[in-house]
């Protein structure tokens, strides 16, 4: 303690010097307004860009740039979203889109503009974080500035005069202040100390957790992949790209990068609500599935639900929709079984009424031995509300009913173009036409057979609907840092908005009559109330040791009660 | 099947006590805006009772200037022939450059009468809060999860935590009395729009809302939004008053209903410190809402972050905020540049909560309007 006062009181006199300004410098390492006009030459400017965009004025218009440039995104429909949305929307707005397509607004989030501002706010926190940090390393290894020589101009002043000896007052104040856990030493012939480095440290940690955060986030976009597989029940999926329905991924990926892991969905159950005002909102959804990862991997068994992921080293196996997979048998002329198996239906609304084709690619002859193709368009409900509706009145399996609708000829499946498997081209099929020269559809319940026209088959929706369960299967690298990133930048921002950085100042020194004068000042890195209240406490506490002596003049009167005086155990201002 | 059907046995019963814990919660609800609307007139007659003083200290401070900031602090008080020495004083000093007003007396003007009324308004608020919390409880009963599901639970939740915030201010023994009429005022019109137009028959959540990680997120959020609120509050009074004490320092005559409404007020400085400490006190919990919704997204559509518009407007409500946060920090963008700021941030929330919902579709928008 008292080790601290030897190279201190040679500058006793400049510090009586010193103003305010000193007194309240380096209170925080908040970044100096740059300079308004750039020095000479190429450096200068280059100087002056740099200083332009780490300060604080240019970090606030880049984080508003930031705001405003993400509006458009969340009111434009966005191709990684649904790309649907943008082609509804191009057609309607045949004027605006080329436009729009040209801002890059249609993938707001990956457009050039939008990677500008968010580039540039990373480099300026980059330019702003790194001399911050230094200069917070230099205060912590430097000292609280010596007392201002006039400690009444600061924010919090209290005085008053006692009989105890300014060196014992000194010396009370320091250890008092040090045990308060201030940073405090001796300097003349007032103690200075200051508490709340925790503030700049936690602001920091802040700044350098949103580092962290973009980096895991861009990381995560390069290396993530991302794709989706339908599986009915009994069947299986093995992480491969060759098996996704669907399959996107970042510019970084590989596909060696893929989990190894595959499972076989055994179950999927749904539960509804079956009364009340919502009737029919769905209660649970669960797979039951047995996985194993690798590639010889123990088979283990275990349930998705909507909210539960399966997590596979890096993946993650979401349950993100289901449907109906009625199982159909086809057979030709002559009774022989062209086709057999499950057919996954796509639900077109909440209570999953839904469509899917039949596509019987070869084996079938028809009546007359010509080799053809067949198509069923289906039309399934899984509750048959009765009457002229053709629409379910309810998504669990209680009175399915099949629309069968039969056509014959070339699916076209062989002309080179993609096809959707729940679509049927109709260009080269021909309707099976009822007697009455009309299409031939039929309603069937499970086990029933429809008949063919003029022999040329049969088609039987077979007892025991399957269920399928749509799976998305996401890989995102460096997740763990951004969660980290995250939860570090929630405690630097409390430590920064919540700590105060504030000093303190006592000075002891004998008056003209001989007493000792103690003055204690306390000035924070803006104004709080709880610097005048602690101060309040701390003059409590340095009383009680050096208690108060009587005014010369001790008819002086009390001064008037002022809104601006608080009392020494300090309430708020009010 | 013998439990299946014991099972739907099971929940007609239990529907039939869900709606008649609804119902309870309408008239619950309802009583607590019939309450909240006779706290409604009582802070009005406090509001026109004290109008009958005039008070005129924002324009005495700014015009006599007294010294009394260097007074000494130490005062000796004659009690009963012998001196007693009084602990010291704090002396407290605004900052350099700001206008030294003092606070106003609240909305009594110190009339006796208008005081009484305010006492009247603030037990009328207790109790319209305790009614509204039974009602938002017995909500939460009848369909057997939090009342977060849609917009019409948002609504009373928000009002009732908005209130609550009020009043543990005000058992903080926080100077926050001027607040009353203006935050009972919107509850009515929040709760008015929830009986009316939100109006949602009670009903369990989808499957994807069934995560603790709803607790979490949404309390948070409905939490920040109610702090927000009190925050957006003082901002408004703040750049109302501002003007004001701006006005009369260049000599201006205000009229006499600003005058009478804004001397009451508390000081400028007051509000921006109150509506500053307020925002930067949620922002930590604000930044730790959208990590949770991050989470819950993780864990329910497989993505942290999809850039859904409700993702969006929370990011976007979050910068705006951290500008407002920068902005107080950086000298130049104090007061009121940093009060409008503070205002496009609410804006923002705000939008993020009614518009998105109904103007915008997006995953949340099951949330049901
Ligand atoms: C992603 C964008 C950013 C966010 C969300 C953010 C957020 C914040 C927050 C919440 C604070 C605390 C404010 C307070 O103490 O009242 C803060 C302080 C600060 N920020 Fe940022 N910031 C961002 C970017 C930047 C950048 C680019 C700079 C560089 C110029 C910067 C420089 C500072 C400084 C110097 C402080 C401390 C101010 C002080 O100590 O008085 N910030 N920031």
């Amino acid at each position: 303690m008292s080790d601290t006062t030897t190279d201190t009181t040679t500058d006793n006199g400049e510090q009586d010097q010193q103003d305010l300004g000193a007194a309240g410098s380096q209170l925080s390492t908040a970044p100096a307004e740059p300079p308004a006009a750039p020095g000479l030459g190429v450096i200068g400017w280059a100087r002056w860009f740099w200083r332009q965009l780490t300060s604080m004025r240019v970090a606030l218009l880049l984080l508003l740039l930031l705001s405003l440039g993400a509006i458009p995104g969340s009111l434009i429909p966005q191709s990684g979203a649904d790309i649907n949305k943008v082609a509804d929307f191009q057609k309607t707005h045949k004027t605006l889109s080329p436009i729009y397509d040209r801002l890059g607004l249609f993938h707001v989030y990956s457009s050039v503009w939008f990677s500008a501002i968010y580039i540039l706010l990373f480099v300026s926190l980059v330019g702003c974080i790194i001399p911050r940090a230094w200069q917070f390393v230099g205060q912590l290894r430097g000292r609280p500035p010596g007392a201002p020589k006039r400690l009444d101009r600061l924010p919090a002043y209290t005085t008053w005069r006692t009989a105890a000896a300014p060196e014992e007052v000194r010396e009370a104040a320091l250890g008092l202040l040090k045990k308060r856990r201030f940073r405090a030493h001796l300097a003349g012939d007032a103690v200075a100390a200051e508490k709340g480095y925790v503030r700049e440290f936690g602001n920091l940690v802040f700044h350098i957790a949103l580092i962290v955060l973009l980096i895991a986030f861009a990381s995560g976009q390069m290396y993530k992949s991302d794709g989706t597989k339908l599986v009915v029940e009994g069947d299986g999926f093995a992480n491969s790209i060759l098996q996704y329905d669907d399959f996107k991924s970042g510019s970084m990926f590989s596909t060696d990068d893929l989990v190894p892991f595959s499972f076989d969905l055994k179950n999927f159950h749904a539960t509804y609500q079956t009364s009340g005002p919502s009737k029919g909102t769905p209660v649970t959804f669960a797979a039951d599935i047995d996985y194993s990862e690798g590639a010889y991997g123990r088979s283990k068994r275990t349930t998705i639900k909507v909210n539960e992921p399966l997590h596979i080293g890096d993946a993650k196996v979401y349950l993100v929709s289901h449907g109906y997979a009625p199982v159909i048998t086809v057979r030709d002329s002559k009774g022989k079984v062209v086709y057999h198996d499950a057919v996954p239906m796509l639900p077109l609304d909440a209570n999953i009424s839904s469509q899917g084709v039949v596509k019987v690619m070869d084996g079938y002859r028809s009546a007359q031995g010509v080799s053809e193709q067949l198509g069923i368009q289906l039309f399934f409900v899984p509750t048959y509300g009765g009457g002229s509706s053709v629409l379910s009145t309810f998504p669990a399996l209680e009175n399915p009913v099949l629309n069968l609708a039969p056509y014959h000829g070339d699916l076209g499946v062989n002309s080179g173009i993609p096809q959707s498997v729940y679509q049927l081209d109709k260009t080269h099929l021909k309707e099976f036409k009822d007697s009455a020269g009309k299409q031939f559809r039929d309603n069937l319940k499970p086990g029933q057979t429809m008949q063919l026209p003029n022999g040329a088959g049969s088609v039987t929706f077979e007892k025991g609907v399957r269920e399928w369960a749509g799976f998305e299967i996401v890989q995102e690298p460096g997740s763990s840092w951004a969660l980290g990133g995250a939860l570090a930048a929630i405690f630097g921002l409390a430590a920064s908005l919540f700590i105060q950085r504030r000093r303190v100042w006592v000075r002891a020194v004998p008056g003209p009559d001989g007493v000792t004068v103690v003055e204690m000042a306390g000035l924070g890195r803006s104004e709080s109330a709880k610097v005048p209240e602690e101060l309040g406490d701390l003059a409590g506490i340095l009383y009680d040791q050096a208690p108060g002596a009587p005014d010369p003049d001790d008819s002086s009167p009390s001064p008037s009660p002022d809104p601006e005086v608080v009392p020494a155990e300090g309430a708020e201002k009010r | 099947m013998t439990s299946a059907a014991a099972h739907a046995l099971d929940v007609t019963t239990l529907a039939a006590t869900n709606e008649h814990l609804a119902s309870m919660s309408n008239t619950l609800v309802y009583s607590s805006m019939a309450v909240y609307t006779l706290a409604f007139f009582a802070y009005i007659f406090e509001w026109l009772l004290g109008s009958r003083s005039r008070v005129a200290r924002t324009a005495n401070a700014l015009t006599t200037k007294t010294d009394t900031k260097t007074a000494p602090a130490v005062t000796v008080k004659k009690a009963g022939g012998t001196a007693v020495l009084e602990r010291p004083q704090v002396v407290v000093r605004s900052a350099a450059g700001s206008r030294d007003v003092p606070d106003g007396p609240g909305a009594h003007g110190g009339d006796e009468q208008g005081d009484l009324y305010g006492r009247i308004a603030i037990s009328l608020t207790v109790l319209a809060f305790l009614v509204e919390l039974a009602g938002v409880a017995t909500r939460a009963a009848s369909v057997q999860r939090a009342p977060w599901g849609n917009m019409y639970e948002f609504n009373i939740t928000f009002s009732t935590v908005a209130v609550a915030v009020y009043l543990t201010l005000l058992a903080l023994r926080k100077n926050v009395r001027w607040l009353g009429l203006f935050l009972i005022t919107t509850v009515l019109l929040d709760l008015g729009l929830a009986v009316t137009v939100l109006y949602t028959a009670s009903e369990p959540l989808v499957p994807a809302l069934h995560s603790y990680w709803l607790y979490i997120h949404v309390s948070t959020a409905i939490f920040c939004g109610a702090v927000f609120y009190v925050g957006a509050v003082a901002t408004i009074l703040y750049l109302f008053k501002d003007a004001y004490e701006s006005k009369l320092e260049n000599g201006g005559k205000p009229g006499s209903f600003a005058t009478s409404v804004l001397e009451r007020l508390p000081a400028s400085a007051s509000l921006d410190k109150f509506a500053y400490r307020v925002n930067a006190a949620v922002f930590p919990l604000w930044t730790f809402t959208i990590i949770a919704g991050a989470i819950w997204a993780g864990s329910a559509w497989g993505r942290y972050w999809n850039w859904d518009p409700k993702e969006t407007w929370s990011f976007i409500t979050w910068v705006a905020y951290a500008c407002y946060l920068h902005a107080r920090a950086t000298a130049g963008w104090k007061g009121r540049k940093a009060a409008y700021l503070a205002m496009i941030a609410f804006g923002c929330w705000l939008f993020n909560y009614y518009g998105v919902n109904i103007f915008v579709t997006g995953k949340h928008s099951y949330a049901g309007v």
